[in-house]
């Protein structure tokens, strides 16, 4: 096994990095929160913020927003193997580029595409790599990386201060994405080697799921059903309120596994993390698994015939009701406010 | 079909203890279990082994008494299995583990494929195998929800955040799996017999010939250097009056927040 070495010489590493990443060619929204929250740290190092964007020829096109959003600079890579995120050439390309221009910070969204490029790069550089961050700051020209762990009960603090880059992916939806006019707009090109040996997995096809008509994860509102929604065809009600308030399906794990809904929908520890500005829980009990995965989200709600659930212990205002009585109300009173 | 799967076995409760001198958790004395997606990835090499032949090791990397989360895979059914057990592996963050796991794997010989559960539910990190994969220097696939052998090659359905994924990858690989692949089986009487007899083997650091400068702490790029409860939610509200009178009012609410 190839050992690199380590530690590294910490000031020949300079500048944050975010991962514009990219699907279907769109920039994904994680990456302007990136981009924001960047910005505060670049100006505690006073340094640059620069993003990767790799994609098939024309992905330059999307590096616009990315200046929109205050970046410096656009490391480009275009190649026809990078249309579509695989582990392999994405983390060849990537790998080459950063031990290149040595960034000292990298930032990538804690998606599904995020966390496995991330896990594979971190140790082909042989730098630390910090989960599904929630806080960042500099200290003492460090990057504190916080995030929580033991299902959300503890929230750690961690460095890599011998290692560069210093790796995190960082959670959706927990930054605000804001525009701000950089003070310059720069394109640099770079030419990846990509071998043979990373091209062995194929994408054979894409399956798409036509219950999802809002992505969870970047939702601003969230209306999820549980068990006591009673019955698989009172999903209509739920999706009927997350339409009148442009907000997406979720589900617990037990209407899942029960075949209710399919497993895209599951909000909790082994389905998605979310925090929208309002999660609706509709019959959902509130085990802690489903807990972590939205507790916190801006303002929770929550509708339970049983006023012991735990869901009532994070919620922001809790109804103890039949949800089959009061979500239709709830529908019917906000349709009637819009008119 | 010879399969590796790497497990780790995690705290039953949510009660965590921190020591406070090198800012690592304490596990001794917390009830423990298989991490439970982990069981999903022993599950799943059971079934592919039960079609395709083979056998199926389990390992761990973890303090002795890590030893009985190995018989709990031996009661399901696994054939062999190795603790990874070793001082020098103490606070080993997701980088030095995989070296470790990817290291011990090595050592034991050849394999087809390599299962990992997707995550583990205390880190929660989903680093550990791809770590591995690239340890090993081989393809990964990680949220598998559908796995299909074929001589040489793995059909993979993963789960992604709006669609599924249909890849191909050829032997060996890593795989992960997610929680919906399958449902975990419950041990039979003869196999919780043969975990209560069986002796399980201690792998050291030596004898899986491990570097020792990049393995535990020491050969940890990361550092936890503050632990610390999460900001208490606020209590909440709870609403009155009858069905009609709280959706009004909850309605008035996330108004004046500007919620909707």
């Amino acid at each position: 096994m190839d050992l690199r070495p380590n530690p590294v010489e910490a000031a020949n590493w300079k500048g944050i990095w975010i991962f514009a990443e990219q699907r279907e060619g769109q920039v994904q929204n994680v990456a302007f929160e990136l981009l924001s929250e960047a910005q505060k740290l670049a100006a505690d190092l006073n340094c640059e913020v620069a993003a990767v964007l790799c994609g098939e020829a024309g992905i330059e096109k999307q590096a616009g927003t990315l200046f929109e959003y205050g970046a410096a600079r656009v490391y480009l890579i275009e190649h026809p193997e990078l249309k579509h995120y695989r582990t392999a050439p994405y983390t060849r390309a990537i790998t080459q580029l950063a031990l290149k221009y040595k960034p000292e910070i990298f930032l990538i969204g804690a998606t599904t595409v995020g966390r496995d490029l991330a896990a594979r790069m971190a140790v082909r550089i042989n730098c630390g790599l910090t989960a599904d961050c929630t806080g960042l700051a500099i200290e003492n020209g460090i990057l504190r990386q916080t995030r929580p762990a033991f299902g959300g009960n503890i929230m750690a603090t961690i460095i890599s201060p011998n290692h560069r880059p210093q790796m995190a992916t960082v959670r959706p939806k927990v930054f605000k994405k804001s525009k701000v006019k950089s003070q310059k707009s720069e394109i640099i090109k770079f030419d990846p080697v990509i071998n043979q040996e990373d091209l062995l997995v194929k994408l054979i096809n894409i399956v798409r799921d036509e219950s999802v008509k809002v992505n969870l994860q970047e939702a601003e509102i969230i209306i999820s059903g549980g068990r006591g929604i009673g019955d698989p065809k009172n999903f209509a009600m739920i999706e009927e309120l997350a339409g009148v308030l442009g907000g997406a399906v979720g589900a617990s794990r037990a209407t899942v596994d029960a075949g209710w809904i399919s497993a895209h929908h599951q909000v909790g520890q082994t389905g998605k993390t979310v925090s929208p500005k309002l999660y609706i829980a509709c019959g959902i009990a509130g085990k802690i698994q489903h807990l972590v995965g939205m507790q916190s989200s801006d303002t929770i709600i929550a509708i339970n015939k049983d006023p012991d659930a735990p869901i009532f212990k994070v919620a922001t205002y809790g109804i103890v009701g039949d949800c089959l009585e009061v979500v239709p109300l709830l529908t019917k009173k906000i349709k009637e406010l819009r008119g | 079909m010879d399969i590796v799967v790497c497990i780790k076995q995690v705290p039953d409760t949510t009660e965590v203890r921190i020591n406070p001198e090198t800012n690592t958790l304490i596990r001794e004395g917390v009830p423990a279990i298989v991490n439970p997606i982990d069981e999903n990835a022993v599950e799943e090499a059971l079934r592919l082994r039960d079609k395709h032949g083979g056998k199926v090791t389990v390992i761990t990397m973890g303090p002795p008494q890590a030893t009985e989360a190995l018989k709990q895979c031996i009661a399901m059914g696994a054939d062999e299995v190795y603790l990874i057990s070793d001082r020098a592996f103490a606070g080993s963050d997701t980088w030095a583990t995989s070296y470790t796991l990817a290291t011990a794997i090595k050592k034991l010989g050849k394999f087809d494929l390599i299962l990992c559960g997707k995550q583990a539910i205390d880190g929660d990190t989903a680093q550990v195998g791809p770590g591995i994969a690239e340890w090993l220097n081989i393809p990964q696939v990680t949220f598998a929800i559908k796995v299909e052998v074929d001589s040489s090659k793995v059909k993979v359905e993963r789960l992604l955040e709006e669609v599924n994924e249909i890849v191909e990858i050829p032997l060996p690989c890593v795989l992960t799996v997610v929680k919906q692949i399958n449902e975990p089986r419950v041990p039979s009487l003869k196999g919780l017999m043969r975990a209560k007899k069986a002796e399980i083997k201690t792998l050291s650091a030596a004898e899986i010939e491990a570097d020792q400068a990049v393995t535990g702490l020491k050969g940890s790029p990361t550092r936890v250097v503050k632990i610390f409860a999460p900001p208490a939610k606020g209590g909440g509200e709870m609403l009155s009056g009858t069905a009609e009178e709280m959706v009004v009012a909850v309605i008035d609410k996330l108004r004046e927040r500007k919620t909707i």
